[in-house]
């Protein structure tokens, strides 16, 4: 039980400490890297807690796509050059204390909700899906996730599929002057087009127009 | 303090959630961490449902939550998409210089 407690401070400082740097940090790349490791402490919870297929996916999809998929736009794009301005500057300087106000405002409504929070004692058994002492975790949750869960399921595809099109469809560009190769010209071109016979005469030589 | 308990994971995603909108408040300074606070926000409500999934021995937060990861790679797909266009057309990505809507 101490050792729960002190690899749960462990990582969620790392974690609150990280999360903290994404925001603040100048360089938009330290942001991304803070980001990974952010993902990182937080999937070692959900490890630690019982969840160990959400955490192996979460280190699989995030760090290893989506993190990814944020390092390389970040350095597509430009904004090395805007890296020493950092959020403070003439006249955004008014939005600050309203955020700071509506942040604090937010946290503390979290907080008092945390605090005053009590389940109802027959809550735990209101659903059919406990979890099993006997199945692991991947195992149980594969069990419903087939079962109950199908439609949603085949939905998040969808979803999937539907963002990957957006994206090619939004980032694709026509380029001018690439030279491509076109199947359909080269399997019809015909041997008349291609190839001439010519009479030489002795010591004359053949002009060839190009 | 030394129990962990349900509490402790509710307040470490409320801090999360937190810096996340902070994050999207304050930064006057590339639309990129914006998407990134978005991701921290989504990441505190994956925090709380799972924590609620093992403390209240109901499996189907991590089903949702499985699903908000989908949803959260998908959103992240498409956004860092529209970025790159918006780079490609007005060439800044700068928070303070989209003001085409003047809102």
């Amino acid at each position: 039980m101490i050792a729960h407690a002190i690899f749960f401070y462990i990582f969620s400082l790392i974690a609150i400490v990280s999360a903290i740097m994404v925001t603040v940090s100048k360089n938009t790349v330290h942001s991304v890297f803070f980001l990974i490791l952010d993902f990182i402490s937080i999937s070692c919870l959900f490890i630690m807690i019982g969840a160990e297929f959400l955490g192996m996916i979460m280190l699989i999809v995030y760090v290893g796509a989506v993190a990814v998929l944020f390092l390389f736009v970040v350095m597509m794009l430009n904004v090395a050059q805007q890296k020493n301005q950092w959020l403070l500057s003439e006249d955004s300087s008014k939005h600050i204390p309203v955020g700071l106000i509506i942040s604090t405002l937010i946290f503390f409504e979290l907080i008092i909700v945390i605090g005053g929070w009590k389940y109802k004692p027959d809550l735990f058994n209101s659903s059919n899906l406990d979890i099993s002492r006997e199945l692991s975790n991947t195992h149980s949750l594969g069990q419903i996730l087939y079962t109950d869960y199908i439609h949603i399921f085949q939905i998040s595809g969808m979803i999937l599929l539907i963002s990957m099109i957006g994206a090619i469809v939004l980032t694709f560009r026509q380029r001018e002057g690439v030279k491509k190769q076109s199947y359909l010209k080269q399997i019809s071109r015909e041997r008349s087009e291609g190839v001439e016979v010519l009479d030489v005469a002795s010591n004359k030589g053949v002009k060839i127009d190009d | 303090m030394i129990e962990i308990g349900l509490g402790h994971y509710l307040t470490l995603g409320a801090v999360i959630f937190t810096i996340g909108i902070v994050g999207i408040f304050l930064n006057r300074k590339n639309i990129i961490v914006i998407l990134m606070s978005i991701e921290l926000i989504l990441l505190a409500v994956n925090i709380n449902l799972v924590s609620f999934s093992i403390y209240l021995n109901d499996l189907s937060g991590q089903v949702f939550t499985l699903f908000i990861l989908t949803v959260a790679a998908a959103e992240a797909a498409i956004g860092l998409a529209i970025i790159v266009v918006y780079y490609r057309n007005s060439g800044t990505i700068r928070v303070e210089e989209i003001d085409n809507l003047k809102g």
